[in-house]
């Protein structure tokens, strides 16, 4: 389970970056959702992967999961949620003000 | 246990979300007297907290009471405590700035969101959790987003969608970060991770290792280290001047975190887990002050040279502090103090000179509206607080800067590019104020708007009792210095908190 949770924090990683990497805002979103999606597995994983174990004391039950982790990962979800509602917001704004969905700078641009 | 610790958070927390609520409600006016009304509470709760920490023990506080490491912990020592002050006197000048110029109107919801942004400042300045330092991150990135996209100019919504996707990469960054401490040690606690850290096995060094690079990376980001700085000089220009005179605390933010977490977790107890903070920042460091220095010369506008400047003294400021010696910290934190203010009257200064120039804006550009002779003053004297010209602050924090760094290895390159950056600073400055200032056209300058330099006076204020409390300031950076690197009684003061186990 480890190997195959491992293959796909790094297949949504490798999309992720890749995509991050395009000219077109939506695509960086994506590339941005995945990323999150992987992180937030990667968080899930530190707690140490487990199946059927009880998540808080019980009598009788000798392994439990990490819910502490779980705690984590519920936060950076939440957080990563609302970054990317804004993130979209933004760049539908962007689209329509600057009539372009490219991310990078245009050459008309005189930032020096 | 004293419960004036969480009052930095909970203040403007209660008030943005008061704020926030009554927004379309209440008139500008209400919302004017009561952000600069919490502001100046806060700037008030500030100094106690300076003044409880200057005793010289830490002060802890144990969110519902939870015992630390279990619970999350609040720590005021006196580094927090100076960090919040700059904050709330900073933001108050920033306030009054946004208030005198009307910039507070271009957007309903400023207010709450200058207060939300106050509350992840303080959040992240007093915690003493390492996850719960990046929650107050994203408190305080997506209030700056808010702030600076205030107006939504092109301009703004261009740099503002970089900035906003450069933080959430770096966002992530840290997640993964955490996560991997947690992995290898079952606990965020900064001053549990100083414990936990140095017992680890030879074989799990390396995760520890990897994990605290990529929180130099993180927090590299948010001070503009090289070579993760290109976002700044785009972001900072582009934001209102009050916007980006508040954002020369951001960039302090990361210095803060490099400098806390590795002095804590990372520091010499840690043994072969930490990597030497020296060897990577301080060249990184000194990379970055010398891109400033270029950046600021080949500006052609105003508020990118500020920003490029803004890029120089974090640069400054992590090279020195980088060395991790008592003094070095001691002087780099007293420039910091300094540096925040000058660069925020910089860019106040930058955005009235634009105000009065019309389509120009702040573009170096001659035959502009002349200037009146009290903002003309102001301009000159940022020039000399940012570049270090005797006999003001600026002077004797690179002084300072100078006198700390002399018994490191690397004084030699750190004096050499110090200086010559000052110096390059100089030109690129005294360039844009005879461009600005002199050759303008000949009718005589609009009047001053009422207000208008009430934020510059405030600030300059801050910096004169710098100046003339000078060695006071230093004792005490001298003192925070020392608490900062005797790790032992921070870890001994968080973990012994009262609290339910």
């Amino acid at each position: 389970m480890e190997l195959l949770v491992a293959i796909g924090i790094g297949t949504l990683t490798a999309a992720g970056v890749y995509l991050l990497l395009r000219e077109r805002t939506f695509s960086v979103l994506l590339g941005l959702t995945l990323l999150s999606y992987a992180v937030n597995l990667f968080v899930f994983a530190t707690g140490r992967l487990q199946v059927g174990a009880a998540p808080r004391i019980q009598p009788g039950v000798e392994t439990y999961a990490d819910p502490l982790a779980q705690a984590l990962v519920l936060t950076a979800i939440v957080i990563s949620f609302a970054m990317t509602a804004f993130t979209v917001v933004l760049a539908i704004a962007a689209r329509h003000r600057l009539d372009d969905d490219r991310a990078s700078p245009s050459a008309e641009q005189d930032d020096a | 246990m004293n419960q004036w610790i969480i009052a930095p958070v909970l203040l403007p927390a209660v008030v943005a979300g008061g704020l926030m609520l009554a927004g379309s409600v209440v008139t500008l006016r209400v919302q004017r007297v009561l952000g600069l009304l919490a502001t100046a509470v806060l700037l008030a709760i500030a100094l106690v907290l300076l003044d409880q920490a200057a005793g010289g023990s830490q002060g802890v506080y144990t969110l519902g009471h939870w015992r630390p490491p279990f619970g999350i912990a609040l720590v005021l020592d006196r580094l927090s405590a100076v960090m919040l002050a700059l904050t709330a006197a900073l933001a108050l000048c920033a306030l009054v700035a946004a208030v005198a110029g009307g910039v507070d109107a271009q957007g309903r919801y400023f207010h709450a969101l200058f207060q939300f942004q106050l509350m992840g400042l303080n959040g992240a300045f007093l915690t003493g959790d390492l996850f719960n330092l990046f929650v107050f991150f994203e408190v305080l990135l997506i209030a700056s987003y808010c702030l600076l996209l205030t107006g939504s100019t092109p301009a703004r919504l261009r740099a503002g969608l970089h900035y906003v996707v450069v933080n959430l990469v770096g966002s992530s960054l840290f997640l993964i970060a955490v996560g991997l401490l947690y992995a290898m040690t079952g606990t965020l606690n900064l001053a549990d991770l100083a414990h936990k850290v140095p017992l680890l096995a030879a074989e799990d060094r390396l995760l520890v290792e990897s994990a605290a690079l990529l929180l130099l990376t993180v927090f590299g980001l948010k001070a503009a280290l090289f070579p993760l700085l290109l976002w700044l000089p785009s972001a900072y220009s582009a934001a209102a001047a009050p916007v980006a005179a508040l954002f020369a605390i951001m960039t302090k933010v990361g210095i803060y975190s490099i400098v806390r977490v590795y002095v804590t977790v990372f520091g010499p107890a840690a043994g072969e887990a930490a990597p030497g903070l020296g060897d990577w920042v301080v060249p990184a460091g000194l990379i970055t002050v010398v891109w400033g220095a270029l950046g600021a010369l080949a500006s052609r506008r105003l508020g990118s040279m500020a920003a490029h400047l803004t890029l120089m003294s974090a640069g400054t400021i992590l090279s020195v502090a980088a060395l991790t010696t008592g003094p070095a910290v001691s002087a780099a934190l007293y420039y910091l103090l300094h540096s925040t203010l000058a660069t925020a009257l910089l860019f106040l200064v930058c955005g009235a000179v634009a105000e009065r120039r019309g389509a120009l804006g702040d573009r170096l550009q001659r035959a502009g509206a002349a200037q009146p002779v009290p903002l003309g003053i102001a301009f000159l004297l940022s020039v000399m607080l940012v570049v270090g010209i005797p006999p003001l602050s600026g002077f004797l924090g690179k002084a300072m800067l100078l006198q700390g760094s002399a018994a490191a290895p690397q004084a030699v390159a750190i004096w050499a590019v110090l200086l010559a950056s000052s110096f390059v600073a100089l030109i690129a400055l005294a360039r844009a104020g005879m461009t600005l200032f002199w050759a303008v056209r000949a009718a005589p300058a609009p009047p001053s708007r009422a207000g208008e330099m009430a934020a510059p006076m405030l600030l300059l204020a801050g910096m004169l009792a710098l100046t003339v409390a000078a060695e006071p300031v230093k004792r005490f950076m001298d003192a925070t210095a020392a608490q900062l690197g005797d790790v032992r009684s921070y870890s001994e003061a968080v973990l012994n908190a009262p609290g339910r186990p």
